[in-house]
């Protein structure tokens, strides 16, 4: 009896489920999510109050530091780059032909319009490295099991201070999150959809942001077209020059 | 008989000249005094429309709610033919299409990269095109502190505030970073050719104006505008009337069923403190005009009065020679109503006079009032009188019947006169 009791109270210490500890799930999650490098075409799907519309794109990331995207269409869009470099990110819009550094509350504002701000675009750190998780229930979602992970901040300054993830047991993706204020206010919710395996680890073709700060919003759909993983980039492709060609 | 008691008056000097001068002065005082306060509230109202409301406004039902977030992407939409329909069903007023939306505004240095960059409150407003009154309403020939007017529609306004404190010089480009009508991130080219200072408190501090067809190229808005406003083709308000035309429009065009139905909004509408603002200056223009217009009639009654009084004498001894009361009575009151109408239309050619220069010219509050504006109104510096269609007959109620009226009652004297009594009075 001695020993079930202090099984019991060691398992939620460490904030372990059956044989396995929260920090493996985030680690394992982090794991599926970033890769050394990716190239990546998507659509986003932002669903207005009046009409949707759908904007192309594709990305080139090394590592959670550095990010070139390219808007392909709408024509209006088109040609809009942008760069981020560590916690900088820039903008070149064709219209304008300036380049045009977004700081402070602007990368709050709307990506393309859509329920994904450019605080959103910015973090790719780990969660390993930012949050502090512990693994608060289980919940079967679409008949699959899942670990509710509570996460707070480590780190001062991060947009979402605290999170609520459903991790899919067999899969180790968030399928389903709650992002919140330090105040416990509900800022954006999150879903993942149609995983399947990509060189070797499960990652979600479909994502679902929804801005719970918009009161008619209707979310906005990311969806991943073609991905590739550790694919070789070369270095020039990030260069604020590059924004002009 | 009237030429008769004329010539009398113009001889007899002192029958004349001291009551028709009083009446002269008294009424271009009622008159002025009327026009300046009903001036100066409409300057007051003025203002908030030009900037905030109009003086009817249509927006979409579902803008109206979130208004205070600049939502453009509940703007109206095919806002040409709105406006049509309005000049066709409401041909009293003119009417406009505004687009309001927020941003930043970045000014780039000569490799290109952000010099400086600072929030902007910016306004599309119909300055281009020939037949709008927006120039003139807004009065930007004369509140240009440096530069030129638009000419194209990438050309903007600053407010000279912002102009400092973004160190804007006229001729460079200022890029607005904002978001369009679907709410897409957008960036878009200006240049800045002149400044502005509106004299209007705090209002203009963020401000830049632009061509409402830059605005859409800007926001991806064709044929589309946050707000239509609409103003008096005199631009004096009459709540009454806009209540009036608000409501039957609303219950023709707005649908309650439809978010993206428009609904109109009168002045008084657009904010709580308008509204009442707008009740109080109603009250307070009626008590005020009563108890001027009171105090008025009382002076030129008591001065009808002390005329017949004054001419007790002259009074017995026409009595005396024979005329009738009647005929005296009669001919004293002829004699009130020509002083008065000479009086009431001296002093309402001079009220009027006085009241249309400062209609003009203005009165400067400036010092004043730079404390006073608020977000939902907006002072005015100058302060201008106003010359409305009553004030060519309200002069005739203190001028003529309150004259007339002192000294009908002053002439009632004359009947308690008795035959007798007058020759003693004579040889006295």
């Amino acid at each position: 009896m001695k020993k079930l009791v202090y099984i019991i109270l060691l398992s939620l210490m460490t904030g372990q489920d059956g044989d396995i500890t929260v920090d493996s799930i985030i680690k394992k999650t982090d794991q599926n999510l970033n890769a050394k490098s990716r190239i990546l075409t998507s659509k986003m799907v932002v669903k207005g109050r009046r009409s949707s519309r759908t904007i192309e794109s594709k990305h080139w990331v090394i590592g959670t530091d550095k990010a070139f995207t390219e808007y392909l269409s709408p024509a209006r869009e088109a040609g809009t780059k942008m760069l981020k470099i560590g916690d900088k990110l820039w903008t070149y819009s064709p219209q304008t032909d300036r380049v045009i550094q977004l700081s402070g509350h602007m990368l709050r504002q709307s990506v393309m319009g859509s329920d994904m701000s450019y605080n959103d675009m910015m973090e790719d750190r780990p969660l390993e490295e930012i949050y502090k998780a512990s693994i608060s229930g289980s919940e079967k979602i679409n008949n699959r099991d899942h670990w509710i992970i509570e996460m707070e901040a480590k780190t001062k300054g991060l947009p979402y201070p605290k999170r609520r993830a459903w991790v899919d047991k067999e899969y180790f993706l968030p399928v389903k999150e709650q992002l919140y204020a330090k105040s416990g206010k509900l800022l954006k919710t999150s879903t993942m959809s149609d995983i399947r395996k990509v060189q070797g680890r499960w990652f979600p073709s479909k994502f679902k942001f929804k801005d719970e700060l918009k009161k008619n919003s209707k979310g906005t759909e990311w969806i991943i077209e073609k991905i590739e993983f550790d694919a070789d980039i070369k270095e020039s492709r990030f260069s604020k020059a590059l924004l002009r060609k | 008989m009237i030429h008769f008691l004329t010539k009398g008056l113009l001889r007899d000097r002192s029958r004349s000249l001291f009551p028709v001068i009083i009446i002269t002065i008294t009424v271009t005082i009622v008159i002025f005094a009327i026009g300046f306060m009903k001036g100066s509230m409409n300057s007051v109202f003025l203002n908030t429309a030009v900037i905030i409301s109009g003086h009817e406004k249509v927006v979409t039902r579902a803008y109206k709610k979130e208004s205070q977030m600049l939502p453009n992407d509940l703007a109206l939409l095919d806002v040409n033919q709105i406006i049509i329909n309005l000049n066709k069903e409401y041909p009293d007023h003119f009417w406009s299409p505004r687009i309001t939306f927020g941003g930043l505004l970045d000014i780039p240095d000569k490799n290109g990269e952000t010099k400086d960059q600072g929030p902007v409150f910016a306004l599309g407003i119909d300055l281009l095109n020939s037949n709008s009154r927006m120039s003139e309403i807004w009065e930007l020939d004369k509140n240009l502190v440096n530069g030129r007017l638009p000419k194209t529609y990438d050309e903007i306004l600053i407010g000279q505030k912002l102009a400092n404190k973004l160190n804007i010089t006229i001729g460079d480009t200022a890029t607005y970073i904002g978001t369009t009508m679907h709410n897409a991130f957008t960036t878009y080219n200006f240049i800045v050719v002149g400044t502005f200072d509106l004299q209007k408190g705090q209002a203009d501090s963020q401000m830049m104006l632009v061509d409402i067809s830059g605005a859409r190229k800007a926001l991806d808005m064709e044929n589309a505008a946050s707000e239509i406003f609409g103003f008096t083709h005199s631009l004096f308000y009459n709540d009454d009337k806009a209540v009036d035309l608000r409501s039957s429009y609303n219950e023709i065009y707005s649908d309650t069923s439809d978010i993206f139905s428009p609904i109109m909004m009168a002045l008084r509408d657009s904010s709580n403190q308008m509204g009442s603002m707008v009740d109080f200056v109603d009250a307070f223009l009626t008590i005020i005009g009563a108890i001027f217009l009171i105090i008025v009639m009382v002076v030129l009654w008591n001065m009808g009065l002390m005329n017949g009084l004054k001419r007790y004498g002259e009074i017995g001894l026409r009595l005396a020679m024979g005329e009738s009361k009647g005929d005296v009575y009669r001919s004293m009151i002829l004699e009130a109503i020509i002083i008065g109408l000479t009086g009431t239309m001296i002093g309402t050619a001079l009220g009027l006079s006085l009241t249309y220069y400062v209609q003009e010219n203005g009165i400067d509050y400036s010092e004043v009032v730079s404390t006073m504006s608020t977000t939902s109104m907006v002072m005015p510096n100058m302060f201008y009188a106003h010359v409305t269609p009553d004030l060519y007959y309200i002069g005739f109620i203190p001028g003529v019947i309150a004259t007339v009226l002192g000294t009908m009652l002053a002439g009632l004297a004359i009947y308690k006169r008795e035959m007798s009594q007058l020759f003693k009075e004579l040889e006295a």
